[in-house]
């Protein structure tokens, strides 16, 4: 930990300090008014059913070409980029959509099958299944009866 | 135009609408284009045979239905949005072609093609030279 210097602070050291509060503030905001740090963010919903884990992500607009999915350990990475609309000629009369790119790093519960992972995008819908590995899958032990 | 639910996905009761359930309100963009007015909605996880659009009285009304899509009992690792109908309307105080409307439904996104009436279309006057 780094020790204060003795005496009043400096100015430029109070200003540094307001803007550290401040986006750490903005940062944790999940719906910042003007969207300026969370305008291009993957909400998920993340589940889990005794084969599999599920992440789903909606990403209307968004082509396969424009996903990018990547796993390191158990932690999935989505990437998404959004096209941008052409801007030639139109007036914006209203702009809610996110455009641009956005990534996303979700760390799974437990271990899942890397070769058998599965991504479907259906009507702006993302659907990712990994396989949980035989290690962490409930097994049904038979009982024989003698 | 001007809408009249809020611009954020969130949760809407509309306990006047159909089933009473819970509507979510789709982001927009409404571009003007030429003879136009496109609105483009992001309303994923719909089907184009399940969206309804009406237009009375200068409201546009967007209706989406959704279908539950989740496993019965599903407990969520994490859950950062929810999954229901899409509803919004909007008061369109420009002259639109309400028989010119046509709609497309692409990726999960619902791009409305709103005519402009022909008053308000931009016209070129040609000037002719005189002797």
């Amino acid at each position: 930990m780094a020790v204060p210097p003795f005496g009043p602070p400096s100015l430029d050291q109070l200003r540094r300090e307001v803007d550290r509060l401040f986006n750490n503030f903005l940062s944790e905001l999940p719906e910042a008014g003007l969207g300026l740090t969370s305008r291009n963010r993957i909400p998920v919903n993340v589940w889990e059913t005794p084969e599999a884990f599920v992440v789903e992500a909606e990403v209307p607009g968004v082509t396969t070409d424009q996903v990018d999915i990547s796993v390191v350990g158990s932690e999935l990475t989505l990437r998404v980029n959004r096209p941008q609309p052409a801007n030639e000629g139109v007036t914006y009369h209203r702009r809610e959509r996110q455009t641009g790119e956005c990534s996303r790093v979700i760390r799974l519960p437990g271990e899942f099958d890397v070769d058998r992972i599965q991504a479907d995008l259906q009507n702006g819908v993302l659907t990712i299944t990994l396989p949980k590995a035989e290690t962490v899958r409930p097994r049904k032990i038979q009982v024989n009866v003698r | 135009m001007r809408h009249q639910h809020g611009g954020k996905r969130m949760a809407q009761p509309q306990p006047e609408h159909l089933r009473g359930d819970r509507y979510y309100s789709p982001p927009v963009d409404i571009v003007e284009k030429g003879d136009e007015i496109l609105l483009i909605a992001d309303v994923p996880g719909t089907k184009s045979e399940d969206i309804d659009i009406q237009f009375e009285d200068g409201m546009l009304t967007v209706h989406a239905k959704v279908n539950p899509r989740y496993p019965e009992g599903v407990e969520f690792l994490q859950q950062e949005y929810g999954v229901g109908d899409y509803l919004r309307t909007f008061q369109v105080s420009e002259a639109i072609d309400a028989s010119k409307i046509s709609a497309e439904y692409e990726n999960g996104v619902l791009t409305l093609h709103l005519p402009k009436a022909a008053s308000l279309r931009r016209r070129k006057i040609e000037v002719t030279a005189k002797g």
